[in-house]
């Protein structure tokens, strides 16, 4: 593995994460995660739904507001956490319906069938709480956690197009969702860190002077928040040692890029070990407390840390990229994490939920994507307006029909591609 | 509007029963329900003893457990050993160590945890009790038996600190594998939890 200083950034953590992006296809892989029945009631638009497919990937058209993405949505419900949109539970009901939802799904587990599901209760989501049941072959599991067991699911959406040139949270947010995918703990690591943080502020906000009690925050913080950004180093190191090498120019597929994280810990743990690193940022807190009560808040710490993301070949700050070279490049990232994902998991690969990702692509890319996602051998799902974008996977997908929370098999005359001739 | 069921006295009788916790209003009303049927058996006895608990239950004034007299059963008994002093967050911990019989010295009930986003300060809890408590002669240890959270975990710290000049041993309780526990069922934090803590056979 590679470890290397990027420019200027004197002492970021640098790694490359690249894709490589092989045409050669030898017949199908195979897939050993997939979705065989997805089930939604009350959820969004769909008040009783439920289809079925086989192992390849499924694409979903329909026009806008038809209820593609929701049904996406849905699907991402079966991994831990509030889903693609990040929506209270409690808004996830229908608007016609009597207040809760269920989403389950029967999957393909290596040769084995598992049933996973859930879902909010009426009463439950009316109270506004922020709860969820979650089980797995009709047994009610103790956290959502557990569905990391069973299945990934890894997504793109147009709301992340900006990632870039967003704000720094957005990108760690991205960041610390690839890293639950590898260390299920690290999520209830980063609420503990922000939590003890939250106390630290209050009493900064308070203008609190017994320097006791901010040793005694300060030292929960030292200690979890070095956990934070140990986790985030191991995850981008996989990424890149999952990735493969760079490929030279990427042409027809998507470039390689290079990424560091800029941190205050992130950057020390390259340099030293994890107990003195804990130390260090125990002194920096309380070092910077005059300046934190100023500002009424903590000014250092892994809840600042940034995802530094370049272009490879063009050696260039992606903010600065193209917005067409930017998505390309935010495809390329999501699918070196699939790579990882599924090594980490011994081969299996996990589910990709890609909305409307064929509008933004030219015809190679477009190509190149469904070819990187059939070696991969992962399911993947796509939703788009025009059926004709994803002709190339005609024989390769399942086509679904979307229209105001119905889904409808397409095969024959319906499917897009050269032949048979379509009308209008 | 909704027509009631029953008089005053028993709506109130359900009102209040409901507030206690664990009990909605569908379990308030047959909790009432059963208490008016056992009048006799159940329901005199029971006034009566809450009102003897009401009147006579009282903090004690060393430690902090509930008890009818002050200084406590347990601050009042010679077999314990005075050297201990056990430290939790609640009366409901102590309940949990006694239930157990596994600490044989005294307790000290701190009444909740450091947090300044509920506004709990040090002078909320009983800290400085704690503290002149701990430098009395014939103290050699104070056991921190805190839950596992941010708010436990920022408190013992803070206690320890306050102590660091009684000499005496502080300790805190154990992280790890459960009695009976597999694991494969523990989550990374525990496990790394039992590791970091581990002892010599």
């Amino acid at each position: 593995m590679e470890i290397q200083r990027i420019g200027q950034l004197t002492g970021v953590y640098a790694i490359s994460a690249s894709c490589q992006f092989g045409t050669q296809l030898s017949g199908k892989p195979a897939r050993h995660l997939y979705l065989t029945r997805v089930s939604l009631s009350d959820f969004r638009n769909y008040r009783n739904c439920s289809f079925t497919l086989d192992e390849g990937s499924a694409v979903l058209t329909g026009r806008n507001g038809s209820g593609k993405t929701n049904i996406l949505e849905a699907i991402s419900m079966l991994s831990p956490g509030r889903g693609l949109r990040g929506a209270s539970f409690s808004d996830l009901a229908c608007l016609k319906g009597a207040g809760g939802w269920t989403v389950s799904a029967h999957l393909s587990l290596n040769g084995d069938h598992v049933t996973v599901g859930t879902g909010q209760k009426p009463d439950v989501a009316r109270a506004g709480q922020s709860s969820r049941v979650v089980r797995i072959d009709g047994e009610q599991a103790s956290s959502s956690g557990i569905l990391g067991d069973y299945l990934q699911v890894l997504w793109l959406i147009p709301a992340m197009d900006g990632l870039f040139t967003g704000a720094a949270s957005e990108r760690r947010r991205f960041l610390d969702r690839m890293v639950s995918t590898f260390d299920s703990a690290h999520r209830t690591r980063s609420n503990q860190f922000e939590r003890a943080m939250r106390q630290r502020n209050k009493l900064l906000e308070m203008g609190e002077r017994s320097e006791r009690m901010f040793e005694a925050i300060e030292a929960q913080m030292a200690e979890i928040g070095t956990a934070v950004a140990a986790a985030r180093i191991e995850a981008l190191e996989r990424l890149m040692h999952y990735s493969g090498t760079p490929v030279a120019n990427g042409h027809n597929g998507f470039p390689h890029a290079v990424l560091a994280l800029e941190g205050v810990l992130e950057q020390a743990l390259q340099e030293r070990p994890a107990v003195d690193v804990e130390d260090d940022y125990s002194h920096i807190l309380a070092s910077g407390r005059d300046r934190d009560r100023g500002a009424k808040r903590t000014l250092s710490g892994p809840h600042r840390c940034d995802l530094i993301v370049r272009h490879g070949p063009k050696d260039m700050p992606a903010a600065l990229c193209s917005t067409g070279e930017q998505k390309a490049l935010l495809i390329g990232l999501v699918l070196a994490h699939a790579k990882a994902v599924k090594d980490a998991r011994g081969g299996l690969a996990p589910l990709l939920l890609l909305d409307e990702i064929a509008a933004h692509l030219d015809d190679l890319r477009r190509e190149a994507l469904f070819e990187e996602i059939e070696t991969l051998g992962a399911q993947a799902w796509f939703t788009g307006t025009d059926r004709e974008a994803f002709a190339p996977l005609r024989s390769r997908a399942q086509f679904f029909d979307i229209d105001d929370g119905t889904v409808t098999p397409m095969e024959g005359k319906d499917l897009p591609g050269p032949l048979p001739m379509r009308v209008g | 509007m909704s027509r009631k069921a029953a008089g005053p006295e028993i709506e109130e009788l359900i009102a209040l029963l409901g507030r206690m916790p664990g009990l909605g209003p569908r379990s308030a009303r047959r909790a009432a329900l059963h208490l008016i049927k056992k009048r006799e058996q159940l329901m005199r006895p029971l006034a009566a003893a809450m009102a003897e608990a009401a009147e006579k239950i009282v903090a004690c004034a060393e430690c902090g457990n509930l008890d009818t007299i002050s200084p406590c059963t347990i601050c009042q008994d010679a077999r314990r050993d005075a050297s201990l002093i056990c430290v939790v967050e609640e009366i409901g911990d102590l309940w949990a160590l006694e239930r157990a019989g596994v600490i044989s010295g005294h307790y000290h009930v701190l009444g909740g945890t450091l947090s300044p986003l509920d506004g709990i300060g040090p002078d909320d809890l009983t800290i400085g009790k704690l503290v002149e408590r701990a430098r009395q002669p014939g103290v050699t240890e104070v056991l921190l038996a805190f839950n596992a959270t941010i708010e436990g975990q920022s408190t013992a710290h803070y206690i320890s600190a306050e102590l660091e000049n009684a000499g005496i041993t502080i300790s805190r309780l154990a992280h790890g594998v459960p009695v009976g526990g597999e694991l494969d069922y523990l989550d990374e934090g525990t496990l790394a939890a039992a590791i970091k803590s581990r002892r010599p056979l």
